[in-house]
């Protein structure tokens, strides 16, 4: 059985930009913990030489690439929490 | 006249057509009922009185000028997760506040078409994400249901709970909900409501917030099976707009509901009596297969070995889809946004993110996160997507054998909103319905008895993919034999 430790929670957290306190740490520990080793009855199955499916097989339709609904920027940037010059705005960055 | 709120939308539409009482009637009607129950029950996190109103009185111009399409006048609830242009869609969740989409998404518009009513926008468990409506940022939903004798409140089910309550509480006609591992069909049977969840690709899924797009399908809640085949004709449709959408012609679903059950095979599978389940669901299953036989159906034994996987398969697909699609929830686009001066972009991810997500939901991220991070993603990941065929080879085989699957719905009834299940239990609630979310094919759930406290149990009807007429055809003879009578379960 697998433990995710309270440094794995820790690591998906940071992936996933969540803020988890040290308290919802262990908690999250124990809770995925179990949730994972119940997964984990996965493995009693023989998958060897199964190919995996990743979605139900619908054959995909191929459409040109056009623009079907140009100059709608107002529309799009309508529910922006803060928008500058027709664009998004976020916090100033330096990388 | 008898109480309209209560009538199938076959029987509404024979009255509007004859003119026994207009659209705008009915829809104060609702309005009225809403008004009493919701504040108890928390169906509606939208009432769109005005909207109603408006669009009732447009049915009825075109009722009066003999113009009237599928629908007309027949006034709808609507799951929070379908961006309906101009009116607030939150999808249960704090990080959506106060989105209003600038667009409709093509299943809602397709029922606008064919002349439906918005009446409001129904509570649902934050991103479709539950099995109880409790994961609401809105708060939970009670089942209009209740057992005999007993005054505790009940769960509708989930993730569409409100959805569920809204039809069952006589809130309106009829509801869209959505699937993705259960989320109609389970509710349907908390409430002894028809739920049905099309093909994969039958119904379009522009516009429907995404939870876990291999698996999310339209599914929608009605008082009849008649009912379910009228709302599937005027939802399904090929959208360019979704590259997941089949191309298929329109198709009368109704086309069958009378041909019976003589010269079917129905396929029973022993998988689904399992052990800890209800006894009172086992009896009914067993009482519906006899009634099957008693109509004419051949009963074929039948295995679907990996049946008990379904949960964990399920939990790994759609926990992983999930964490990439509520990726886009940063604080940038819409809705919430906690930021602080001087922060950096990072922390405004994270704070919002942590603001704006419940516990379940972060839970789920937590968990798509882990099994699609580097290290694991073999091991979780794409074992689950191996299992993910050995589901759809297990429908393959059986459907070579049979025309339907006939199965309970839920392993349980209806339980009490206090009542304490662990996460799993909580995830094994779904075992029966996330067979057909995985491969994809069409299911619908039909009262059929009650347990021993006198609460809804539901069947489950499964056919092949895009044999929906074929599903509602069984459907349709068991029901007509079933006669459950709704009006006998205790309300509150």
């Amino acid at each position: 059985m697998s433990k995710v430790s309270n440094e794995q929670i820790k690591k998906i957290a940071s992936l996933a930009r969540i803020q988890v306190s040290d308290e919802d740490v262990v908690e999250l520990s124990t809770k995925m913990t179990e949730i994972v080793s119940w997964v984990e009855s996965l493995n009693e199955i023989d998958t060897e030489n199964v190919e995996p499916m990743m979605a139900v097989e619908n054959s995909l339709q191929m459409r040109d690439d056009e623009v079907k609904d140009d100059n709608i920027s107002e529309e799009v940037l309508k529910n922006a929490p803060e928008s500058k010059f027709d664009f998004f705005a976020v916090p100033k960055f330096v990388e | 006249m008898s109480d309209l709120t209560k009538l199938t939308i076959a029987e509404l539409k024979e009255g509007l057509l004859a003119k026994k009482f207009t659209s705008v009637e009915l829809t104060k009607a609702y309005l009225e009922n809403i008004k009493k129950a919701n504040p108890e029950l928390n169906a509606y996190v939208l009432v769109t009185e005005d909207k109603a109103l408006e669009m009732a009185a447009l049915a009825d111009k075109n009722i009066a000028a003999g113009k009237a399409r599928p629908l007309e006048g027949i006034p709808f609830a609507v799951k929070d997760l379908y961006c309906t242009k101009d009116i607030k869609t939150e999808c249960c969740s704090h990080i959506l506040d106060g989105f209003t989409p600038t667009y409709e998404s093509t299943v809602t518009q397709n029922l606008w078409n064919d002349g439906a009513i918005l009446l409001g926008k129904a509570n649902m468990d934050e991103f479709a994400m539950g099995s109880t409506n409790k994961n609401s940022y809105r708060g939970n939903v009670v089942n209009p249901v209740k057992r005999a004798g007993e005054d505790t409140k009940l769960v509708p089910g989930g993730s569409s709970g409100g959805s569920a309550a809204a039809v069952a509480a006589d809130l309106c006609a009829a509801s869209l909900g959505s699937d993705t591992g259960g989320s109609v069909r389970q509710p349907a049977s908390f409430t002894g409501l028809v739920g049905m969840k099309p093909t994969y690709g039958r119904c379009s899924r522009w516009g429907m917030i995404a939870y876990a797009s291999s698996l999310d399908q339209a599914g929608h809640f009605s008082r009849s099976v008649e009912d379910s085949a009228l709302i599937l004709n005027s939802i399904s449709s090929y959208d360019e707009k979704d590259s997941t959408s089949a191309q298929k012609e329109k198709e009368d679903f109704t086309a069958k509901l009378n041909n019976g059950l003589k010269g079917m095979k129905i396929g029973i599978a022993s998988e689904y009596k399992m052990e800890g389940m209800n006894p009172d669901i086992e009896k009914i299953f067993d009482e519906t297969v006899k009634k099957a036989e008693s109509l004419g159906a051949e009963i074929v034994d039948i295995s679907l070995p990996h049946t008990h996987y379904g949960a964990p398969t399920y939990y790994i697909i759609s926990t992983a889809e999930a964490s990439s699609n509520l990726a886009r929830y940063d604080g940038v686009k819409y809705g919430l946004r906690e930021c602080a001066q001087g922060d950096s972009l990072d922390d405004m991810y994270s704070k919002t993110r942590s603001a704006g997500f419940g516990p379940e939901v972060k839970r789920r991220i937590m968990l798509g996160t882990y099994v699609l991070s580097s290290g694991y993603y073999d091991a979780y990941y794409i074992k689950a997507q191996k299992v993910r065929r050995l589901f759809a080879d297990d429908f393959n085989k059986a459907f070579s054998q049979v025309d339907a699957i006939l199965t309970p719905t839920t392993p349980n009834t209806a339980f009490g909103i206090d009542e304490k299940l662990t996460t799993i239990e909580m995830y094994y609630n779904d075992v029966f319905t996330v067979p057909a979310n995985l491969a994809g094919l069409p299911g619908i759930s039909i009262p059929a008895g009650v347990d021993s406290k006198n609460t809804p149990i539901g069947m489950q009807i499964l056919t092949p993919r895009f044999a929906e007429t074929e599903m509602f055809r069984v459907a349709y003879a068991l029901e007509q034999e079933i006669k459950f009578d709704r009006t006998k379960l205790n309300y509150r």
